[in-house]
């Protein structure tokens, strides 16, 4: 008997090995686990981009279940994921914008290009308020509930995929 | 006696090499002692973009910035535990380069020396065995009773 576990351990030592790598395949790590999730909105007042506007701050994200993307016009998945953002706003969600180390006339010429999904665009020139966000790659979008509390983040580029089966269920379940 | 010395020279400069500093000029403090500190608290700092560098190593715009603030906080008077708990509350203990011990990271501290343990347990079980079986057994009474009769005999 025990010499037929000296056999058989290997193999499953090797099996395991195989479930575990199998399971990472998917998995990207790259991915860091956003220390801001369950934590309310940071405290930031920043100017606006566009003229006329209000810019974005911390006060305003209260209230209402309100998107937050991070982007820049030298950002190439952030043009990738605009025709999303473009449709959200259609479909009546509230996106608010940090343009995230950008200059201000790049940004505007992307706006008027690309068309402005945001409602408030607040104008992040040294990147300060997105540290304070815990912003390492643009493009990402945070969902803030009523409260100004933070309940997701996506990194990198939005996705049909990710709008449809995450944002979108927790935007109706957070609006309930 | 130069070529002596021309080794000498390049075990020397070989030794005093360091991975090219991605900290610029413009960015130290000129206090060297609170720059010492923001040196050593940068270099436990993961730098996110790049992940297996320090914020003190990487040239991602980000760590620059993170440097940028870590000098910052310093100059405001924090301590390096506070300053790097600054970080830590933006960006989760995910930025620390040495994890914390603490419940959730007892399996990554606690597992080399399980392992040492386990591994020196399975050495000396195996010794112990070994040594058992190089031992020869004893005779049987049949042996011993021909060894006897052989003895007695006087040679063959």
């Amino acid at each position: 008997m025990r010499r037929r576990l000296i056999f058989i351990l290997p193999a499953l030592v090797f099996l395991g090995l195989v479930a575990a790598f199998y399971a990472g395949l998917d998995r990207d790590p790259q991915l860091v686990p956003s220390a801001l999730i369950g934590k309310p909105v940071p405290q930031f007042a920043l100017p606006a981009l566009l003229d006329g506007n209000a810019g974005l701050k911390t006060a305003d994200l209260k209230g209402k279940v309100v998107l937050v993307n991070v982007f820049a016009s030298w950002c190439v998945p952030c043009r990738a994921e605009h025709p999303l953002l473009m449709r959200l706003a259609k479909e009546g969600l509230e996106l608010d914008g940090i343009n995230y180390k950008d200059k201000p006339e790049d940004a505007k010429l992307w706006l008027v290009n690309l068309g402005d999904p945001y409602k408030r665009i607040g104008s992040d020139l040294e990147g300060t308020v997105g540290i304070d966000w815990g912003v390492y790659g643009v493009p990402e979008t945070f969902v803030v509930d009523r409260a100004g509390t933070i309940r997701f983040k996506q990194v990198g580029p939005l996705s049909p995929g990710v709008i449809n089966d995450t944002i979108v269920p927790l935007v109706r379940q957070l609006s309930k | 006696m130069m070529r002596l010395l021309a080794f000498q020279l390049v075990v020397l400069f070989a030794l005093l090499a360091r991975p090219v500093l991605a900290v610029q000029p413009s960015e130290m403090l000129a206090d060297p002692r609170l720059e010492a500190r923001a040196r050593a608290i940068s270099e436990e700092l993961r730098c996110l973009v790049c992940q297996n560098q320090s914020i003190d190593e990487s040239n991602a715009d980000l760590a620059h910035d993170l440097r940028v603030l870590v000098r910052e906080r310093l100059v405001a008077g924090d301590s390096d535990a506070q300053a790097v708990k600054y970080i830590v509350d933006r960006y989760g203990q995910f930025v620390l380069l040495k994890p914390p011990v603490e419940p959730a990271t007892y399996v990554l501290w606690l597992s080399p020396a399980l392992l040492v343990i386990f591994g020196a347990a399975g050495i000396i079980v195996y010794l112990r065995r070994r040594r058992a079986q190089l031992e020869p057994a004893a005779l049987s009474a049949a042996e011993e009773a021909e060894l006897k009769r052989l003895i007695e005999e006087g040679g063959p």
